[in-house]
């Protein structure tokens, strides 16, 4: 990931803003510039609640070669205010013992680095509560 | 009345035992746990830094405080693990919790006494008026170097505090900072790990620097130790804070509740102010609070806090330390926490 497009990001990886549709109520995460639903363009800028709950996950055993390391890893589908689903990564965990429908909030943590020498890249993951 | 308005502290899930790191270097386990009365510490995840954990602790104190994070006009943090050499943490921490652009944000260094320089300095711009409210943050991932004594307390974890005028939890009655040219404890630039002075660490500059202090600090303010309910010191591991407490005329009571060093390990920048979230966590209305931090290089900031009867409404908007401390631990062996650590060398 370039820095101007982890730049660009921010609103959405660091604080949640997704895009509710003024006319249907839509929330688009990440933000759209027409909505799926009404095809209006006017859209109100919100910050989506940390809280939510796991739809459906998997393990990642075989990482790609930047989270090779970091196996065995859950990836999941979280469904949080708005009807919103994200997939990220759910940390802190024994992966054996995850289960669909268990809670969970959004913390903010360092998702990669570009490299030994670029930049720290964080954003958002899922913790159990 | 200038003060704390909110605070909140943060500590990872992960744990390994002084016990664990004892038996990988040969060490008899019970000797290390008697003589730093260390139990275990705390581990930052693979995805945990400075920057995460001052988020997750300035969240609670958002949480605490119940202002708007705008009028929040500088941010500070101290610590000796910043992830960049070049780059204030602050500028991250800002745009995840929604302060600014209009704000003062610095990266503080000062070894373990870089958090209560933080908050020093946020109180005292909010003194002179400059701007409503400062946040100043002490977190740490702190490094210890494979085999040596540090690696039983290197530990993560952090605390913030938005200091302000208006809603005051615990005000600021007196501060005073203390500082000298001692190479007690140090990292050069590029090192991994900071190396030190032994036994070095002990007299010439922990004691001296928290008696100085402190003594100063009870001078200025014609307070006795008897008049405090708590007190808190910086916690490199278990006895030196006990003992210092001991010489400044404390008791192990009015230490007890701050003294989270046995099972948190000793975080850094971090130490002394989760000593002091864990006391607001649990203090009531006119408590006194004594705190003095300490920073290998060395220097030692003191504090006199009286909590006021807003604490009470704060107290429960937020995980409190022992939650952290107590809750949802993940132990690791030797081999994932130095894995965790970094501390293996990898092909790159």
């Amino acid at each position: 990931m370039i820095t101007a497009r982890y730049h660009r990001e921010i609103p959405q990886r660091y604080r949640l803003e997704a895009g509710k549709c003024a006319k249907c109520g839509y929330v688009a995460f990440p933000p759209r510039l027409v909505c799926p639903k009404c095809k209006t363009k006017k859209f109100k800028t919100i910050n989506l609640k940390d809280e939510g709950k796991i739809l459906t996950y998997t393990i990642i055993r075989v990482g790609p070669d930047k989270f090779s390391k970091e196996t065995p890893y859950a990836i999941g589908i979280v469904e949080v205010s708005d009807g919103v689903r994200l997939t990220t990564q759910i940390a802190d965990v024994d992966v054996e013992k995850l289960k669909i429908g268990q809670k969970v909030k959004l913390v903010f943590r360092k998702i990669q680095d570009d490299g030994k020498a670029g930049i720290h890249m964080y954003g958002y993951k899922a913790v159990l509560v | 009345m200038v003060g704390i308005v909110g605070f909140g502290a943060y500590l990872p899930r992960y744990r390994i035992k002084a016990e664990t790191i004892a038996k990988q270097w040969g060490m008899d386990p019970i000797a290390i746990v008697r003589g730093l009365q260390l139990n275990e510490k705390t581990v930052p995840g693979q995805d945990e830094d400075t920057i995460t954990i001052s988020v997750a602790a300035a969240k609670n104190a958002l949480l605490r405080a119940q202002i708007d994070p705008q009028e929040i006009g500088a941010v500070y943090i101290g610590s000796e693990s910043h992830p960049y050499a070049v780059k204030p943490s602050g500028a991250t921490l800002i745009d995840a919790i929604g302060i600014g652009p209009h704000v003062h944000v610095a990266s503080y260094e000062f070894a373990c006494k870089a958090g209560s320089e933080a908050m020093y300095v946020a109180a005292n711009l909010v003194k002179a008026g400059e701007m409503k409210y400062a946040l100043g943050i002490g977190a740490d991932t702190s490094q210890g170097a494979p085999g040596d004594a540090l690696e039983y307390s290197a530990s993560a974890g952090g605390a913030a505090f938005i200091m302000g005028s208006e809603k005051v939890v615990a005000e600021i009655l007196f501060t005073h900072s203390y500082t000298s040219d001692t190479p007690d404890f140090w990292r050069r630039e590029g090192e991994d790990y900071p190396r030190h002075g032994g036994r070095f660490t002990g007299e010439p500059a922990y004691f001296k620097h928290i008696m100085g202090a402190g003594r100063a600090l009870l001078e200025k303010s014609k307070l006795k130790p008897q008049d405090f309910k708590y007190a808190v010191f910086h916690m490199p591991n278990g006895k030196f804070p006990q003992e210092v407490g001991k010489r400044l005329g404390f008791t192990k009571e009015q230490l007890e509740v701050g003294w989270i060093v046995p099972w948190m390990g000793n975080t850094y920048s971090g130490s002394s102010p989760t000593g002091l979230a864990a006391i607001l966590d649990v203090a009531k209305p006119n408590d006194l609070i004594f705190m003095v931090s300490f920073g290998s290089g060395a220097g030692s900031d003191g504090f006199i806090y009286r909590v006021t009867k807003e604490i009470t409404k704060v107290q429960n908007r937020a995980l409190k330390l022992r939650d952290y401390l107590n809750n949802d631990k993940i132990y690791l062996d030797y081999g994932q926490y130095a894995k965790f650590r970094k501390k293996i060398k990898l092909n790159e």
